[in-house]
């Protein structure tokens, strides 16, 4: 279970989270929602220690995210970053392969890229692509090997970063089902954030809106329609009028 | 205005320029203890050094070249003013080894080099891929910075080397073919007149300033603000900032090596 509890940071004078209150339970998938430029990036990188929180404690099972050793804390993340985050150096396969082929997990390098080809056909590739590098690939395609990445190592958490942002409405449902499916079969807690309404009915069990810099609303996805909450209802149905303050 | 204004804009010039050049030397410190302690990366060590220094021959070999070849002109017109042509081939080499050889070679990789790497890297953290490797529980100072400190402070002193040769060369080839020296006598001067400090102190000044390209280009490259124009920004400064620096280092070094 992932609980934060009252995180706040501030670049400068612009306040991005206020005391952000939130729990992810295990083996569930909660999705963010909220408008471009509300904190949802920032506050999972709070997560990963990527960004490190002004104020406020997030527990990963009960323990505090900053005690203990960080390798074998990321260890149980994988991530699907919203460009890909792909490493243009390396081929396909020792992009999905990359924590296999160093440190703790370390494995055989013809290991490594048995489990690489096994994945990128998980998530729809042709093991052909394992040799491409990732300037080759279409947006969709460097999407699904993002993902495939994220999932390589068998993380028990993972989070996903506008998985469909830059894509057409065909592929932003593959990656969505793709993702759903993916979070279903290894049982892992999945954490998206995305503005994308379609992904959200696609991956979402819990549903939290972040606005202002505080979780405005949070419940399952089955209520999400049915609340009364103003923010949510604006936001889900994309209406210029609202709470909301709609920059024309 | 107030007439304190000027003075308090000084001194939010010089304390932003201390907390850079505090900055610079918290990262430059960092990245020398990565290279020391584990994991290394020597499949990443290998390519930087190929980029940094295989690389980069052609262009430090070219500017000794035309260097050693106009130094030769300018001591012979100087020297036949008070008839002290015959100097050419010693001041050639001296100043190719002590000064020129690592001055202009650390420039061109200067030029070359901290650019490329500042870009690089800055294009990483634009496109998260420098957090990508964070949550892959890889260190990006181990990943990315220590190798190429590595790479670039054992290679140029290599190519200040090499520099230094087709400096000398360059001087012999106009000396013999175009000022009418005689080659033997040219080589025998050449080799009389150099010392091993001369070689070692150009050598020395190549590892620093090798070490100096390596830390400019990845600390603006990893600092490198937002987009497009970000990038351009750390490149720009990655290449002005090691340039200053190789000169400054080069007058500190040589007051160290040659004072009397």
């Amino acid at each position: 279970m992932i609980a934060l509890s009252g995180i706040e940071k501030a670049f400068g004078p612009n306040r991005v989270l206020r005391g952000v209150d939130l729990t992810i339970d295990t083996g569930t998938s909660m999705v963010i929602i909220g408008g471009s430029g509300t904190g949802k990036s920032v506050l999972l990188k709070c997560i990963l220690g990527l960004v490190t929180p002004d104020a406020g404690t997030i527990r990963l099972d009960g323990q505090d995210v900053r005690e203990g050793p960080r390798d074998a804390f990321l260890a149980r993340f994988g991530m699907l970053f919203q460009g890909g985050a792909l490493f243009d150096s390396l081929p396909v396969w020792q992009n999905v392969a990359f924590r296999l082929l160093r440190g703790e997990q370390k494995r055989p390098k013809a290991e490594a890229r048995e489990i690489a080809v096994e994945k990128l056909r998980r998530v729809g590739l042709k093991p052909e692509v394992a040799d491409l590098f990732p300037a080759e690939l279409s947006g969709g395609m460097q999407k699904r090997v993002g993902l495939a990445r994220a999932i390589a190592a068998e993380p028990e958490i993972i989070f996903f970063d506008e998985p469909t942002t830059g894509l057409d409405p065909i592929m932003a449902g593959v990656i969505n089902e793709l993702i759903r499916e993916i979070v279903t079969e290894m049982g892992v807690t999945a954490m998206t954030i995305t503005h994308d309404m379609s992904s959200v009915r696609a991956i979402a069990d819990h549903v939290a809106m972040l606005h202002a810099g505080v979780i405005q609303w949070t419940g399952p996805i089955t209520e999400m329609d049915e609340t009364s909450d103003p923010y949510v209802q604006q936001f889900i149905h994309g209406r210029a009028e609202g709470p909301i303050e709609a920059v024309r | 205005m107030s007439v304190l204004a000027p003075v308090a804009a000084t001194g939010r010039l010089v304390l932003a320029s201390l907390a850079m050049l505090g900055r610079v030397t918290i990262f430059a410190a960092r990245a020398t203890s990565h290279v020391f302690r584990p994991p290394f990366y020597g499949r990443e060590f290998l390519q930087a050094l190929m980029q940094i220094g295989w690389y980069s021959l052609p262009v430090v070999g070219l500017t000794a070249l035309f260097t050693g070849g106009a130094l030769a002109l300018q001591i012979y017109a100087g020297g036949s003013r008070f008839n002290a042509e015959s100097v050419v081939p010693s001041i050639v080499a001296i100043g190719m080894v002590r000064e020129l050889g690592p001055v202009l070679g650390g420039l061109m990789v200067a030029a070359r080099v901290a650019s490329s790497i500042a870009a690089e890297i800055g294009t990483m953290k634009v496109t998260e891929q420098i957090d990508a490797l964070t949550t892959l529980s890889t260190d990006p100072m181990k990943y990315l910075v220590a190798p190429r400190v590595l790479a670039a402070t054992l290679s140029v002193p290599v190519l200040v080397a090499v520099g230094d040769s087709i400096g000398i060369w360059g001087g012999y080839l106009v000396g013999v073919a175009r000022l009418d020296f005689n080659a033997a006598t040219y080589l025998k001067n050449t080799v009389d007149f150099l010392e091993f400090w001369d070689v070692a102190s150009g050598l020395v000044k190549g590892a620093v300033f090798g070490f100096t390209i390596a830390v400019m280009g990845c600390f603006h490259g990893m600092h490198s603000g937002r987009g497009a124009q970000g990038v351009g920004r750390a490149t720009k400064l990655a290449v002005v900032s090691a340039s200053v620096l190789i000169l400054a280092a080069n007058y500190v070094l040589t007051e160290v090596f040659f004072s009397a």
